[in-house]
């Protein structure tokens, strides 16, 4: 059992489901609920089957396991998977949120289910390939091919403006990726291997790492998304189906900070800690001007995407300040903005499918009809605003006490940033679930489906599990973070004295 | 044992959060109830037994939370005096208020929620108050928040509620964001975040700056030999130990302002009586807006190396001592003169702590939480009867309709007042005592402020008693026709906090200030080598010992002169001071300040950034920019391809002269 393929086989056993969808007939009404019968069979045994990654994973060993390995394309680029510390939960985290989006969309979804279906497959399969490659053309096939499905998501199933927004999606990431290529050319070049392991080992110069530096950032820094890279996000967020939003929030912002951690940071040290200041200042900003922008906004959607970009400020922090609280502060807040983030938005989608308007000022008063939804849309609130014992809390709490150690002042401005989020949060949660229910419109809502239910209880719990004993989190990335903030600061170290050297 | 305690107000919350609906309000008021009892029960058996043995602190290891690099945090409690006595004062007053609450609250339809909520409360303070590091108080902290602000929002279809609501939580949350530096502060200096490692550091630090404390305090400012390296930098500034530990201190300190309302960040605890009376009791009273003090108290190590942040926080102490005070004189809502009372006398708690002084601190909060639940409950009791009027204007006269009430809200008024041998006779004249002796440079300032505070607490609280129950009725013959007393639920609650208001002074005064101090605290409180304040609070003469008794009967006198001699005296009064009237009834305008100051600004900066910054700006130059630049130039290449021949023909015939000229040109040189 240990010789089986399993990451290859979490990769693409969602493919396997595309494409038995590819042969149903999509014209009636019982054809279409064998899609997403099939569709969510699919993705919930890859989440079981994925499970099996965690159960094997040995957090004692910083290294990458269940590695395979396999000739591709001509002598260097190899197929080439495996996960370690830093990677392994967001596998599980994507294999987590595939479920809930295609139940999300059992009922929101009414046209063209059947490539619908298939597009979430595909881009499942894809973002685990991006968390599983150890090959860096790999990576960028996955990286890049994952925005196809998303473009098409929200291109075809979004709204109004679905366009524009899936255009302008398109056109800021892929400028990034661009400078990515050619980066990763230069590599290839000044290495000779396009394995990630053996890229880790290796020592880019220190001029050179100054570009390739810029180039990979370019293209994180617009998936992140950071200020002010960041204008894709709301348009996109407010466009795109309820499932394609919990995906882009979920899973999609995450690649930006795993590519930081994974290629920035290890692989371009000296040019990571040149530019860290930079990187602070983006962050920083970031924080208090998406809070503030988040405050003033008139639909709900995009509100709580403002506030994703603020919470990723936090995340491009504790990764530059580069040590184990940061680090480990800003996976743990990846994923657990993955579960906060994207529970905002199933709960958004619950009553856009009811009501058909993400208005603020449409709603009002929702409590008194929907009270689980007040009680679940509390909890979720309260965890993006970072209440100790929500997971929030942790996550952000990590890359604060982690960035303080390096430069006091972004962390007093990150920590501003905690005022803010509990303003707009708290007004919209006023807003819309508290006061008197005086809408003619609201008077029939209806509370929580059983299906919304076992959407949201799940995270609930996962939420408040996470904020009282992220242990399980920390135990399995604790030999990798060690291990890559080591390097880190020993290839500064062995920078500083070559420089120190060279000066006598 | 202790744990029980913690968990059962817990057991509660979930039982009655999730099986509330279908269980029933009434099993769920009695099964929190009975649960609290029995915490209550267990942690007075804590109390009294714990002295017997070594007073050694304990600890009980709950569960691992965080553990990243050296960064490790526990859930854990810490069980020692400083906690017991919390556990008490948390404990009883909850119980009370849940059983008050049975009655209270019996015409409300959501009781399950809002015994729910009280039960989420009384567990997150007991949290904060059993931590035994810096990150399990925040969890408490940031708890007690989130119920405050659910049970200020409880009716949540009053508008004025839900403002209260979130204004209590956000004005909370910018002292957090103090208390969160703090923390990340106190980790830079000691590499852990949990008291005993804190405790054992700030000993050393104690050690190392030995004889350069009192030079320090002196105004000298020369740390001592080994103190003067770089220990911690804080925004763009290298600081020593000394000052690094006030920078610290007046983070954490920020916090505590922000949770007892001090000056500045007091303007949510007069909005907060918006929520039911009980939860006015329980969290703006007795438990939540106490932890400040009790968060001072259990940092004393910290705080006592740092004599700048303490005198600070005298300062703010005793300013909002005397400024809370002024307010509650013209207040006409009997809820919001017991709210600006509190806030008035978590002022003297602080100064108290300022000048060293933690144990009258602690005492105070102590015999406070009694007195100060008894008078809102009192006032609940009033509301109740009255139909649920709260303004005082409208009252009057209710003496011979609820006499009970009567007299217990009088008990109340006496211990606040400092009525000689009722409690708060004992703690607050002590506090005053204590500034007076206070070696700070404002010390004196706090003993000021304080002696004049007592005056006017002495006042508001008898014009509240004069206005609510003497007099003529003022409120309509309707309201008079309903009064009635409140029933048993509500009363025994009061008479049982009314034993507390009168004798929890004489009874403990001893273990907590007098001789049996060091027996009673053990190692919980800590205080310098060369802090004597209580000894030297002993010493003092009789007339100064005296003035806050004085100034009790003068506040008692003009109140007596105004309501009930002359009641038209205090309308002419006003009148001649119109100015000063009008400033005090709203409240030294800080609501206006602060909305002129931060709201207003970052609504419209918000728009700003929004509309400009990311619409005209960032889209405007990047995506919508390029594409409307591709679109004109595109739009000109459209217009080239005309479809003519002869301009094609044109275009390439001057194309192949452009080309042969450049080639001979070139060619020619």
């Amino acid at each position: 059992m240990t010789d089986w393929p399993i990451l290859s086989t979490v990769t693409f056993l969602p493919l396997v489901g595309a494409i038995l969808i590819l042969f149903i007939k999509d014209d009636n009404e019982l054809a279409r609920r064998n899609v997403r019968n099939v569709a969510l069979l699919t993705t919930v045994f890859t989440f079981i089957v994925s499970l099996w990654i965690w159960i094997d994973f040995d957090p004692a060993d910083p290294g990458f396991q269940m590695v395979e390995r396999a000739d591709w394309i001509g002598g260097g680029i190899t197929y080439h998977m495996g996960v370690d510390g830093i990677s392994m939960l967001f596998v599980i985290l994507t294999t987590f949120l595939m479920p809930l989006c295609v139940l999300a969309s059992f009922e929101s979804v009414k046209v063209r289910v059947k490539d619908y279906m298939i597009a979430f497959l595909v881009l499942e399969t894809l973002v685990i390939g991006v968390f599983c490659s150890l090959d860096l053309v790999l990576f960028y096939i996955f990286f890049e091919g994952g925005l196809i499905p998303m473009f098409l998501i929200i291109g075809v199933w979004g709204g109004k403006r679905r366009i524009y927004a899936s255009y302008k999606f398109f056109l800021y990431t892929f400028l990034g990726s661009v400078l990515m290529l050619i980066a990763i050319m230069a590599m290839y070049w000044n290495a000779g291997t396009s394995s990630i392991p053996e890229l880790l080992q290796h020592k880019f110069p220190a001029s050179m790492q100054t570009w390739l530096w810029l180039a990979f950032f370019a293209s994180f820094a617009v998936k992140m998304p950071m200020w002010p890279v960041h204008t894709w996000l709301p348009d996109a967020h407010v466009e795109a189906p309820t499932a394609g939003s919990v995906i882009l929030a979920g899973i999609l912002l995450k690649l930006g900070g795993y590519g930081f951690i994974r290629f920035s940071l290890p692989m371009f040290p000296i040019a990571s800690a040149d530019f860290a200041p930079f990187v602070f200042t983006l962050s920083v900003v970031a924080i208090i001007y998406t809070s503030l922008v988040a405050l003033m906004q008139e639909d709900i959607k995009k509100l709580i995407a403002y506030s994703s970009v603020a919470h990723m400020g936090f995340v491009t922090m504790g990764i530059f300040a580069a040590n184990e609280q940061g680090v480990q502060g800003a996976i743990f807040q990846m994923l657990s903005h993955g579960l906060v983030s994207g529970a905002l938005f199933l709960c958004v989608g619950v009553v856009y499918d009811r009501m058909h308007t993400r208005d603020i000022a449409a709603y009002g008063g929702l409590v008194n009809r929907m009270p689980h939804y007040a009680v679940v849309m509390l909890i979720f609130t309260m965890a993006n605003v970072g209440l100790p014992g929500t997971s929030g809390f942790v996550g952000e709490f990590l890359t604060l006490i982690g960035v303080y150690q390096v430069n006091s002042w972004v962390a007093i401005f990150a920590t501003t940033g905690v005022i803010l989020s509990a303003g707009y949060a708290l007004w919209l949660y006023r807003r819309v679930i508290f006061g008197a229910l005086e809408k003619e419109s609201l008077r029939s809502i209806l509370d929580l489906s059983g299906r919304e239910k076992l959407l949201l209880y799940p995270l609930v719990a996962l939420v408040i599990f996470f904020g009282v004993y992220p242990m399980p989190v920390f135990d399995v990335t604790a030999a990798s973070v060690e291990n890559l903030v080591n390097g880190y600061t020993a290839a500064l170290d062995a920078a500083n004295s070559g420089s120190v050297a060279a000066l006598h | 044992m202790y744990t029980i305690i913690v968990l059962l107000p817990l057991a509660g919350f979930l039982i009655a959060g999730l099986f509330g609906k279908s269980i029933g309000a009434k099993a769920c008021e009695y099964t929190l109830s009975g649960f609290m009892v029995v915490a209550a029960i267990l942690s007075w058996i804590a109390f009294l037994s714990f002295g017997y043995g070594e007073g050694e602190t304990l600890r009980v290891p709950l569960l691992h939370w965080m553990q990243s690099g050296t960064l490790d945090v526990a859930w854990s409690l810490r069980i020692d005096r400083l906690t017991l006595v919390m556990l008490v004062v948390v404990n009883t007053v909850s119980t009370l208020v849940h059983v008050y609450s049975i009655g209270y609250m019996h015409h409300d339809p959501h009781r399950p929620r809002f015994f729910a909520y009280l039960s989420l409360f009384t567990f997150a303070m007991l949290m904060l108050v059993t931590s035994n590091n810096l990150v399990q108080m925040f969890f408490g902290w940031e708890g007690v928040g989130l119920a405050s602000y659910l049970l200020i929002g409880f009716w949540y279809k009053k508008p004025t509620a839900n403002a209260a609501a979130m204004k209590a939580f956000v004005v909370n949350r910018v002292g957090d964001f103090g208390f969160a530096l703090g923390i990340f502060g106190v980790f830079a200096l000691f590499g852990s975040v949990n008291f005993d490692t804190i405790f054992a550091g700030a000993a050393d630090v104690a050690a190392q700056l030995g004889g350069g404390h009192e030079a320090a305090a002196a105004g000298a400012g020369a740390a001592a030999h080994g103190a003067g390296d770089v220990v911690l930098n804080f925004a763009g500034y290298g600081l020593t130990m000394g000052s690094a530990l006030t920078v610290v201190c007046l983070l954490l300190f920020m916090g505590a302002m922000g949770k007892s309302a001090q000056l500045g960040l007091h303007t949510w605890l007069p909005d907060a009586m918006e929520g039911p009376t009980p939860v006015s009791a329980l969290i703006h009273a007795a438990t939540m807006v106490t932890a400040g003090v009790f968060m001072l108290a259990r940092m004393s190590p910290l705080f006592e190396l740092s004599p700048s942040a303490l005198t600070f926080v005298t300062f703010i102490g005793a300013t909002t001592a005397f400024f809370a005070a002024t307010i509650g004189l013209v207040q006409n809502d009997i809820k919001r003169v017991i709210a600006y009372s509190t806030c008035s006398q978590l002022g003297y708690m602080f100064v108290a702590l300022g000048v060293g002084a933690y144990g009258p601190a602690i005492f105070h909060l102590f015999t406070h939480a009694f007195f100060k639940a008894l008078l809102f409950l009192g006032a609940g009791s009033v509301i109740h009867a009255v139909s649920d009027e709260q303004d005082m204007r409208r009252m009057g006269g209710l003496r011979t309709h609820i006499p009970k009430t009567y007299w217990m809200m009088v008990i109340g008024t006496l211990a606040l007042t400092g009525f000689p041998f009722t409690a708060g006779y004992y703690s607050k004249d002590a506090i005053i005592e204590a500034a007076f002796v206070g070696h700070n440079s404002f010390a004196l300032y706090g003993w000021g402020m304080t002696v004049i505070a007592a005056a006017l607490t002495s006042f508001y609280s008898w014009r509240l008693i004069f206005m609510t129950f003497h007099g003529k009725p003022r409120a309509s013959a309707d309201v008079m026709h309903h009064i009635h007393e409140s029933p048993l639920v509500m009363l025994v609650p009061l008479y049982v906090l009314a034993a507390g208001a009168l004798f929890a002074g004489i009874v403990f005064e001893h273990s907590f200030i007098g001789e049996g101090y060091d027996e009673f605290w053990h190692a919980a409180l800590y205080t310098g080598a060369e802090n004597h304040v209580l000894h030297d609070m002993h010493e003092i003469s009789f007339w100064i010992a005296i003035l806050p008794t004085l100034c009790m009967v003068i506040g008692f006198v003009v109140a007596y002169m105004f309501y009930i001699r002359q009641p038209s005296l205090a309308k002419e009064t006003a009148k001649r001071n119109r100015g000063l009237y009008q400033f005090l009834l709203n409240k030294w305008y800080f609501d206006e300040l602060y909305d002129f100051l931060f709201v207003k600004p970052s609504q419209h900066l918000g728009r700003f950034l929004w509309k400009t910054g990311d619409g005209k700006v960032i889209d405007g130059l990047g995506p919508d920019g390029v594409s409307a630049r591709v679109l004109d130039v595109t739009g000109r290449v459209v217009r080239l391809q005309s479809g003519y021949l002869y301009h094609y023909a044109f275009a390439m015939l001057i194309g192949v002269a452009a080309l042969v000229t450049w080639m001979m040109l070139g060619g020619a040189s």
